[in-house]
């Protein structure tokens, strides 16, 4: 065998082991979705949707755990998104390149690496007790608000940074204002990815038990929240609680969980990318 | 732009209705109305759970939530005043007691259940009949970590087979309890066995092994009959399974412990919190069974009741 025969086989052998790398996570990810179906997809109906939870698995239901759980999303957008951004914003086109600059995005980039659970001991200590929130949907929400500013933020400058210089300069040169420019062409140019992330960040949060646990979500709530002061429980807690239970009819049930759960993060994960390509089509 | 301020607007309007909603609720008043918050022991929640569930069709508009924070962060909230009863799988501590102390925090202690620990091994074992507790002290214990490997260590009849141990994971309440009754020391024992918190994994590992040996709550074995076998303990006088009746009249020792539902004396004051617990023991009994556990004999339930009507009484 000459040296390119050699060669050409250390290729082929590459691009084997590159598919198999690529397909490791995959399978294991069909194997789950497949497992979990099999358990559990028997048991959706309209009527696990809308049944409170009872010790009678096949009378169970997820609502207030969906509700919980949508209350949690909606909040934890509303306070996560403009924060998030307008720090993006800030880091990127005001802040001057300096030593405090520079502490600031070792920080950011340190806070992204945080355990969450620790992200629910400060929200308890901070949300919970200091400003007297109580273990309600409120507290929980900042705390996963907090958890994901990290990742939005850096999304952000992500999707700033992509932005073409010539789309600023042209701004300036028609004598608009920084802020003018800001808020008329780089943020509207770099929508699609600031977006995106926001929606990655958020199927994250949807899916934390740890740090809500902490806060003091509950197992069991007989009422969907009202209001941000109501306490609550959300999917992934309402999902631990069963798998943690010895009758089988529990297990079907948190496969059936499991599955809505699955669902809500495809779907967010789906319009995240719906709106990278809508977005990046309107830049060409 | 348009979007994001119209998702934000989605969500303020969202809260804003919410709102008016819950002040409806407070003005039409029938029954008892109100919040109880239970905290405590992931063990005792399904009994608690199932009650509260049952009590809402006796006063559908109290609140009954149900936290699962373990024995001692129930507690902790407990004597800060946070909640109204509190779930427990252990008697109160000390140190806990204290903490109550310091807030002012006075409370009655009611055993709501009893839950019991099965020892189990694979339906192929056909030499095991019993153990007793210094032979399940022998395998488990911190010292057997290494050395007591196979089944004719603990006793010479049985096979040169390596014995393969399954148990809850260390974090877990059961363990704690299994390592105090069996080993004498909370949270001590050998490290080399396969822990898992999932008590499914358990059951798996113990159904597939010939030479295994596991335990678990005894609400798992109800479950999964056919696939294990349960082994009587000795408790120095004879040789006892756990059923109903050996884990209630106290023969299945020490593998049995009581579950505790602890109540504050600030929270007797208000009618619905005396109401739920009234409701609770009347039925705990049933309501335990139906969640895996095993009722109090009905003399005890009796007797809890007449303590916290005393308890409610000197709290008027």
């Amino acid at each position: 065998m000459n040296s390119i025969q050699k060669n050409r086989l250390k290729d082929q052998l590459f691009k084997i082991w590159g598919i198999a790398c690529t397909l490791f996570g995959l399978v294991l990810l069909v194997i789950f979705i497949g497992d979990i179906l099999i358990d559990g997809i028997g048991r959706i109906d309209w009527g696990f949707i809308t049944d409170l939870p009872s010790r009678k698995a096949e009378k169970s239901g997820i609502f207030t755990a969906l509700m919980g759980s949508i209350w949690i999303l909606l909040l934890t957008t509303a306070i996560a998104f403009p924060v998030g951004v307008a720090a993006g914003v800030y880091l990127e086109e005001y802040s001057k390149k300096n030593r405090l600059s520079a502490i600031l995005e070792i920080n950011i980039s340190n806070l992204a690496g945080v355990p969450s659970i620790i992200y629910g001991l400060l929200g308890l200590e901070v949300f919970v007790r200091i400003m007297g929130l109580g273990a309600s949907v409120l507290a929980g929400a900042l705390t996963l608000s907090l958890l994901i500013l990290p990742i939005i933020i850096v999304a952000t400058r992500e999707a700033i940074k992509a932005v073409p210089k010539s789309i600023r300069d042209a701004s300036y040169a028609l004598g608009a204002s920084k802020w003018q420019t800001i808020w008329n062409q780089i943020l509207p140019a770099s929508g699609g990815g600031i977006l995106t992330g926001v929606i990655l960040a958020l199927s994250r949060a949807v899916g934390e038990t740890a740090p809500l646990i902490v806060v003091g979500a509950l197992a069991y709530v007989p009422f969907a929240p009202s209001n941000p002061m109501d306490e609550f429980s959300v999917l992934p807690i309402q999902i631990f609680n069963w798998i943690s239970r010895p009758q089988h009819g529990f297990i079907e049930n948190a496969a059936a969980a499991i599955i809505i759960l699955l669902l809500i993060t495809f779907v967010m994960n789906g319009i995240a990318v719906y709106f990278r390509n809508k977005w990046q089509k309107r830049l060409k | 732009m348009k979007k994001i301020v119209f998702i934000i607007s989605l969500a303020i309007v969202a809260i804003s209705c919410g709102e008016k909603k819950a002040e409806k609720v407070i003005k039409d008043t029938a029954a008892l109305e109100g919040t109880i918050k239970v905290d405590g022991s992931s063990t005792v929640f399904p009994i608690t759970e199932a009650v509260a569930e049952e009590f809402r069709s006796e006063q559908p508009k109290v609140k009954v939530t149900i936290g699962v924070s373990g024995t001692g962060g129930g507690f902790k909230k407990f004597s800060r005043g946070e909640t109204n009863l509190s779930n427990a799988s252990r008697p109160i501590k000390d140190k806990e007691k204290a903490a109550c102390a310091e807030n002012n925090i006075n409370y009655l202690e009611l055993e709501v259940a009893y839950d019991g620990l099965a020892v189990l091994v694979n339906p192929a074992n056909d030499w095991v009949d019993n153990f007793t507790v210094e032979e399940l002290k022998k395998i488990w214990e911190p010292a057997a970590q290494g050395v007591i490997m196979k089944w004719n260590q603990i006793r010479p009849e049985w096979p040169n087979e390596e014995i393969h141990l399954f148990g809850p994971g260390v974090a877990s309440g059961t363990y704690d309890y299994f390592t105090e009754a069996v080993v004498g020391k909370s949270g001590s024992s050998r490290g080399d066995f396969t822990a898992s918190e999932d008590d499914h994994v358990l059951v798996q590992g113990i159904a597939g092994d010939k030479f295994s040996l596991g335990f678990f709550g005894l609400a798992y074995y109800a479950e999964n009959k056919d696939k294990l076998t349960l082994i009587g303990v000795n408790n120095g006088e004879e040789v006892v399974k756990p059923t109903l009746e050996t884990v209630s009249n106290g023969t299945y020792r020490p593998l049995s412990r009581p579950l505790f539902v602890y109540v504050n004396s600030t929270s007797v004051k208000f009618p619905e919190v005396v109401e739920f617990v009234n409701f609770y023991i009347d039925n705990a009994g049933e309501l335990s069974e139906d969640v895996g556990y095993i009722p109090l004999p009905s003399e005890l339930y009796t007797k809890q009741k007449a303590n916290f009507k005393a308890f409610v009484e000197s709290n008027k």
